[in-house]
């Protein structure tokens, strides 16, 4: 009885949890594509590789390599082994998740294989939460990769097609990301600096406002992260100063200008702290990439990088997380249906 | 159209009714999403296809200064610049110039070339038949069936207006 009752209490407002066995993050990684290095945050990447195929011989086989040398990269900087993960949760843009399935076989490590587009880290990075704290896992390994040339081919023209982009295009993120999630008990403590933890998270529904284009998912894409947000501050009680910020993951320019106006409407004002992977992995002018950086990677790398590191230095106490995806296929959109969104929040704490 | 006027978010967030709160959204979109200029791109178009097509032009003057007649200068000009679309395709040049120079580089035949050797590029890893030989038309591919078709409905019409002493 104690037990159930203990169980109902982690279940906060109408879509959130608020864990009890904090699942601490204990290391993360991200691999990087050139044009990424080449960004704002290039030099805060663990791994950047030049070649675009990643030394294979297809843009699939690029991506899955992409996610092995990440996975590979975070349990070396965790000193851990394959076999000490109970669990990895990971997810790619590509039909199928052929991204994930080659480029984590080899790790042997037991996979739920997830799909939630460019949302992907924040369902990973949830679903890994909520094993640790109920005590199914000690520890997860949590992780996403895209790729700029499979997603152009699976979502749009072949990559030499001569065509034009609109300024609301984003462009796709060529990387990486993965976190290790774990108990108190197996949690690695370094000296000088905090433990990161994961204090709650807010799921998302699916979002549609009726937006049919596909060159625009910024504007797709806003309205979900509104709703997560929004139900994020009621659920907790909390107002949008509790975060030091409230990070989306591709919203892009046309979608961030939506998101804080949606939001400013609904009384909460996030303008001063809001900040989104999309915008801040690119830069815009130099690199022409119009609306921003977009796919599963662009927020699990500049989590994994710079986010990470923010609060491993105390400069940041306390984030909300919010990666978002646009949930569509070829098939979906020439059969004219719309692009909705979905976005799901994580708040990650910095403790000690 | 009732709603002309500038929709705002809070419109959008207090609208109950999903079909309309949709409809104001959409509005709002199109207001806060950057426009692409038209008379810029035009002007752009315009200069790309007009460079593309006097290169077209140098190459039938030099075949036909070289002994051609003008029919074949023309066909070998075909053939000349459906080649170079396809080389700087490979070399992936073609959509850097098209980023630039949008429908000027889509209308002239050098588009068409671009639009069949950037598929065989791409998919040339699935295979010579499933990816080469499926997929090389998936740009393509509409502009030859309904460029078929519409020169067949033409052909029928050419046909009755002759059969009525029309043409």
């Amino acid at each position: 009885m104690a037990e159930k009752a203990n169980n109902q209490t982690k279940m906060m407002g109408k879509q959130s949890i608020s864990f009890q066995n904090t699942p601490y993050i204990v290391a993360t990684s991200s691999v990087a594509g050139k044009k990424e290095s080449e960004g704002p945050l290039g030099s805060l990447f663990d791994i950047v590789n030049d070649d675009p195929m990643f030394g294979k011989d297809t843009w699939e086989e690029a991506e899955s390599e992409i996610m092995k040398e990440a996975a590979d990269k975070v349990l070396m900087k965790a000193g851990l082994a394959n076999t000490d993960i109970r669990y990895l949760v990971g997810g790619d843009l590509l039909g199928q998740l052929i991204a994930t399935s080659f480029g984590i076989a080899e790790l042997k490590i037991p996979l739920f294989g997830i799909y939630g587009a460019c949302s992907t880290m924040g369902e990973a990075m949830s679903i890994g939460a909520i094993l640790v704290d109920g005590g199914y896992a000690d520890r997860v390994l949590s992780i996403t990769s895209s790729h700029f040339a499979g997603a152009e081919k699976q979502f749009r023209f072949p990559l030499d097609y001569g065509n034009q982009r609109p300024y609301s295009a984003s462009w796709t993120v060529t990387g990486s990301g993965a976190v290790i999630i774990t108990d108190t008990n197996h949690k690695i403590s370094s000296s000088g600096e905090a433990d990161v933890v994961i204090k709650g998270i807010t799921t998302g529904k699916i979002v549609d406002y009726g937006v049919k284009d596909s060159m625009n998912m910024g504007a797709c894409m806003a309205p979900a992260a509104f709703e997560t947000i929004k139900q994020n501050f009621e659920d907790f009680g909390v107002q949008p100063t509790y975060y030091d910020r409230i990070i989306t993951g591709d919203l892009g320019y046309v979608g961030a200008k939506i998101l804080i106006d949606l939001l400013q409407s609904a009384g909460y004002d996030i303008s001063k702290n809001h900040m989104d992977c999309g915008i801040e992995i690119f830069d815009q002018e130099s690199q022409d990439t119009h609306a921003g950086g977009s796919g599963c990677g662009c927020s699990a790398i500049t989590f994994a990088s710079f986010v990470y590191k923010k609060l491993k230095t105390r400069e940041w106490k306390r984030v909300l997380f919010v990666p978002t995806g646009a949930l569509l296929s070829q098939v979906s959109f020439n059969e004219g249906k719309t692009v909705p969104g979905i976005a799901h929040a994580v708040v990650i704490e910095s403790e000690g | 159209m009732s709603e002309k006027k500038q929709v705002s978010a809070k419109n959008i967030i207090n609208e109950t009714d999903t079909k309309l709160r949709n409809e104001y959204f959409n509005q709002y979109v199109k207001d806060v999403t950057p426009k692409n200029s038209i008379p810029k791109n035009t002007a752009k178009a315009f200069l790309v296809g007009g460079i593309i097509c006097v290169i077209g032009q140098a190459f039938t003057n030099y075949y036909i200064y070289m002994g051609a007649d003008e029919d074949t200068g023309k066909l070998y000009t075909t053939i000349t610049l459906v080649f170079l679309a396809i080389l700087l395709t490979g070399v992936g040049l073609y959509q850097k110039i098209a980023k630039f120079g949008g429908a000027g580089t889509l209308v002239p035949i050098t588009g068409f070339a671009n639009s069949m050797a950037a598929p065989a590029v791409e998919y040339k890893k699935e295979g010579q038949v499933f990816g080469i030989g499926c997929k090389i038309f998936t740009i393509a591919g509409p502009v030859i069936l309904y460029g078929i078709f519409c020169s067949w409905v033409l052909g029928i019409i050419y046909y009755l207006l002759k059969l009525l002493g029309v043409v």
